[in-house]
């Protein structure tokens, strides 16, 4: 890659796509075909299907409904599977970082939401995803209120710890892992919570109940169990390790051995 | 200049600066533990600003309900924000105090906020880290295992503490845990996909909004005792800006409308360094830190037109603009300073690239003398961020940037306490003006989000509840049915239109208008121009523009439309607040006022005051109120960065 190509090969690609559409939740859904006979390759994905919603109010139709916002890889809002891969085809990227660069003129695409019994489809390609900030209330927090924090380096942390806890921070909740993987589990998402929150001495206090409480939270709301596929890391867009679920193995294990904690009861996400 | 009006009593307290704030605090009244569950806080906004203030509250033991557009609290704009937080720890012991942070904001502001909500933030932004820290936000360290800091935005100090290039979005994951904890002790309710689209206010005092939930499409009432808006900017009246597609000013110009006055809505921050447009289908832009310009350096080509390849110009046929203007701060000028400077050099025709909208960005002498090695350790994902959207390797191939719209340092007017004119409606964060006068400095609208949140509407708010009476209220109230009526209205106005151009149309040209008349630089005849063009614009919106109508729940055109409705009117105000600021300062450039180098001439005689707007009804000369700025810790002076 030596030249620049920001602006070379404006060549427009003609590209089917065949779009899940369902009108709402609990409504049959079909596979609706739409041809874009001048697709960019600079664009990106998203802003090919903003591209093709232009076109359909156009010619009086309803536009396909999907998730996005901030459309640099960071949200986590956009939720898109594309050719049977949440996310799509290129590794270490969110549906909306994906370019229209990495197809071919008469490529056909396939485009599905998320698929997993505890994210319901709420309109086409849109789903639920409040089961994880469920999840987060029950115990992905450092129990820390206000005003009560001592100076920022009275707690010093060795920087390989900091390094790793970062890496397992990175997650952006986009649920691709509980997507991607057969069982639907959420393992990946709850374990990058807790390893980054293992990492760190702030979080020490409350390691053994935290892994339980979340992994509790994540069955209650139909997630299913993690059998060790490993789908889940190749679909992150944010290269989070299954080693974080080992981590968490581990304190999971650990909190059965001390005295069982309470959970926490009766949230309100509304 | 003439006395402030009552209505823009700013309430700073007086006395020696570093003492007003605990003044301030001392002689607000406190309420009662026990009574604090009574009160109930509406919190419209899950950015930092607005999960910081929840927590805290909820902490206290308020009950508080929290509202946000997006399906999870944590994908809040405040996510997206790269670089990093100021703090006054001067833990490099390189020189840093509260004093130095407080000078160098009022300076970065060129001199257009008030002095003492600004030294307030300076004294909380050390708070601001301890208080994250706890909370488990894994920011750099050193080896040594304490916190690392790094200089930011041209400040002589090293005093930004950052999380690699995702210090935004650690921030707010603290924040909305710290949040969500007390989602699950039952102290706040959360109601995520939800769109206010009105405040009410009953006997002059903020008691409740309307929202649309934008998943059933149905209209929800919610009352209270206080209203927190923590909506964030309005870039996106440009169209096209660094912001979330979801950012707008529906809720602040909502509440404008119910009385709350609007405070310098033209000033705007253009980012220096962004990845250019590339085609009409362009949905959003990318910012590129400003890190990078530690280390890259800032060109464009000696003659126009020029054909070779960048990486094939040598150094005597490029002209390294900023170096050549500003000598001593180079590439490391402010923002404002950096964005007209390449604006300058495009608009005389040599810019780069198809579009000839466009500068190198080169760190060509950096690999050279660090190594490639080392830039990829200190950019690395930016690099990648960079290739994955224009196919070039920054490495080798200078990037390619233009300015970019990106912060909005306009509000709602706030009093110190960030109380709007409308008792009982206070405004945090980006939402509000109060901070960062005419231009903001990198680092610190995270610093200043937090600071409302977590350490400052805690306090304040004990002054609005323990010291009005607030009768009970009830969704069911005359007040609410009225105010859900006008919203029921609009909606099923615009759903009625029929027309045949798409809202995202109207937007873009929206767009277009405020990006060539009140963006980088603006001239009484363009903004006279623009006003029109707006005016034009709006009556064919409401006259042409198409939304399918075969959902009344979830649709997403819908949601634009309104908020499009809503950046037309307001576009409107941020023409005639530019229009009456015949002076350049910070971000507001008025080519009328420069100096014979062409320099930005601020004029204070005339014009050291904060622009308050009444709303009298769209379509209608807004009034404008002034609150005079004293300075009485800095000295105003004109800007030099030569
Ligand atoms: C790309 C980028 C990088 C940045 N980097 C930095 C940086 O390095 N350092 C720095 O200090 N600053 C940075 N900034 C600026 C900073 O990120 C923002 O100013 C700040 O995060 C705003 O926070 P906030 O809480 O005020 O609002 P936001 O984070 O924008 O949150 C707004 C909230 O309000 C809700 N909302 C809005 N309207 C409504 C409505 N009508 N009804 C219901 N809810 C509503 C939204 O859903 C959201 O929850 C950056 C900005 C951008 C765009
Ligand atoms: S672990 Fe990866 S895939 Fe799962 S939610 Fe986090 S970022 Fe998304
Ligand atoms: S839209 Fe934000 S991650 Fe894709």
């Amino acid at each position: 890659m030596s030249a620049p190509s920001h602006d070379a090969g404006s060549g427009r690609m003609r590209i089917t796509l065949k779009i899940w559409r369902q009108e709402g939740p609990n409504r049959p859904g079909k596979v609706e075909t739409h041809f874009l006979p001048d697709v960019s390759p600079h664009m990106s994905f998203l802003e090919m299907l903003d591209v093709l919603n232009e076109r359909l109010i156009a010619s009086g139709l309803d536009t396909v409904a999907f998730d996005h916002d901030c459309r640099e890889g960071i949200c986590g809002a956009c939720s898109l599977v594309i050719d049977g891969r949440a996310h799509g085809p290129e590794a270490l990227t969110t549906a909306c970082q994906l370019h229209m660069r990495h197809y071919s003129d008469g490529d056909t695409i396939h485009v599905e939401p998320f698929r997993a019994n505890a994210f319901p489809v709420l309109k086409d390609l849109m789903v639920d995803r409040s089961a994880f900030d469920r999840i987060i209330s029950a115990g992905g927090f450092v129990s820390s209120p206000t005003g009560s924090a001592p100076d920022g380096n009275a707690i010093l942390v060795p920087k390989p710890d900091a390094d790793r806890a970062m890496d397992a921070a990175a997650c952006i909740g986009c649920g691709a892992c509980a997507a991607a993987c057969p069982n639907a589990s959420a393992m990946l998402f709850v374990a990058a919570k807790v390893a980054h929150l293992a990492l760190l001495p702030q979080g020490q206090p409350e390691r053994e109940r935290r892994a339980l409480a979340m992994v509790h939270a994540m069955d209650e709301e139909g997630f299913g169990s993690c059998t060790n596929h490993f789908e889940c890391m190749a679909a992150c867009p944010k290269g989070i390790s299954v080693e974080s679920i080992a981590r968490m193995n581990r304190d999971f294990a650990l909190s059965f051995l001390k005295e069982a904690p309470d959970l926490p009861t009766g949230s309100s996400v509304g | 200049m003439s006395p402030t009006p009552p209505q823009l009593d700013s309430k700073c307290p007086s006395g020696p600066i570093s003492e007003r704030w605990d003044k301030h605090r001392f002689e607000l009244k406190l309420i009662n533990p026990a009574n604090r569950r009574k009160f109930h806080v509406l919190v419209v906004g899950t950015g930092l600003a607005g999960a910081s203030a929840a927590a805290s509250l909820a902490d206290l033991g308020y009950r508080v309900s929290v509202f946000c557009i997006q399906d999870s609290p944590r994908r809040a704009h405040s996510i997206a924000a790269q670089g990093g937080i100021n703090a006054a720890k001067n833990y490099p012991n390189d020189g840093d105090s509260v004093q130095r942070l407080f000078y160098d904001t009022v300076k970065g502001g060129d001199f257009r906020a008030r002095e003492s909500n600004v030294y307030r933030l300076a004294q909380i932004s050390n708070q601001i880290i301890d208080q994250c820290v706890a909370l488990g936000v894994p920011f750099a360290r050193e080896y040594g295992g304490g916190l690392a800091n790094r200089s930011f935005g041209g400040a002589q100090v090293s005093r930004t503490f950052y999380a690699r290039g995702q210090t935004g979005q650690q921030l707010l994951l603290g924040a909305y845990s710290a949040m969500m904890r007390q989602v699950g002790s039952g102290r706040i309710a959360l109601y995520a996909r939800r769109e206010m689209l009105d405040v009410v206010v009953i006997d002059g005092v903020a008691r409740g909004i309307v929202c649309r939930n934008l998943v059933t499409g149905a209209y929800e009432r919610s009352a209270g005792d206080a209203v927190l808006l923590c909506t964030g900017g309005y870039g996106n009246v440009f169209y096209l800006s660094t912001n979330a597609k979801a950012c707008n000013v529906t809720a602040v110009w909502r509440a404008h409308k119910r009385g709350a006055y609007f405070a310098n809505p033209c000033f705007t921050q253009i980012h220096p360094t962004c990845i250019p447009v590339s085609g009409s289908y362009q949905s959003k832009l990318t910012l590129m830190s400003e890190s990078l310009r530690n280390d890259a350096r800032v060109w464009v080509p000696k003659q126009k037109g020029e054909p070779r390849p960048p990486h094939n110009i040598p150094d005597e046929d490029r002209d390294y603009f900023l170096e050549r203007r500003y000598p001593s701060f180079g590439n490391l000028v402010p923002r404002d300073v950096a964005s007209r400077a390449a604006k300058e050099r495009c608009d005389a025709g040599f810019g780069v690239g198809t579009t000839g909208l466009a500068v190198y960005m080169d760190f060509r002498d950096a690999i050279r003398r660090d190594g490639e090695g080392a830039i990829r350790q200190k950019y690395g994902n930016l690099f990648q961020m960079y290739a994955k959207i224009t196919a070039d390797d920054p490495y080798h191939v200078p990037m390619r940037i233009y300015p970019a719209v990106h912060y909005t340092m306009g509000g709602l007017w706030v009093d110190y306490n960030l109380e709007s004119t409308v008792p009982g409606l206070f405004v945090l964060g980006e939402a509000n003006f109060s901070d960062h006068g005419a231009n903001r400095l990198g680092a610190s609208a995270l610093m200043q989000g937090l600071a409302d949140g977590f350490f400052i509407v805690p306090y304040t708010i004990g002054g609005h509840l323990a010291g009005r009476k607030l009768p009970a209220v009830s969704p069911t109230d005359k007040a609410f049915e009225d105010s859900e009526r006008s919203v029921r209205e609009r909606i099923d106005r615009i759903l009625s239109i029929g027309g045949k151009r798409t809202v995202d149309s109207f937007h873009r040209e929206l767009g277009k208008i405020m990006w060539d008349h009140c963006g980088m630089a603006r001239t009484g005849s363009g903004l006279a121009f623009a006003k029109q063009g707006i005016q034009a614009l709006r009556s064919e919106f409401w006259e042409n523009s198409r939304v399918p109508t075969s959902s009344a729940g979830l649709n997403q055109n819908l949601e634009h439309a309104g908020r499009v409705a809503d950046f037309l009117e307001f576009a409107e105000l941020m023409i005639d607040d530019a229009s009456q600021r015949s002076e350049s300062c910070g971000g507001h450039f008025r080519e009328e006022s420069q100096t014979d180098e062409g320099e930005a001439k601020r004029d204070d005689e005339r014009f050291s005051y904060v622009a308050a707007w009444q709303h009298e009804g769209v379509g209608k000369e807004s009034t404008l109120h002034r609150e005079p700025l004293a300075f009485e810790y800095v000295r105003p002076s004109q800007r030099s960065y030569k």
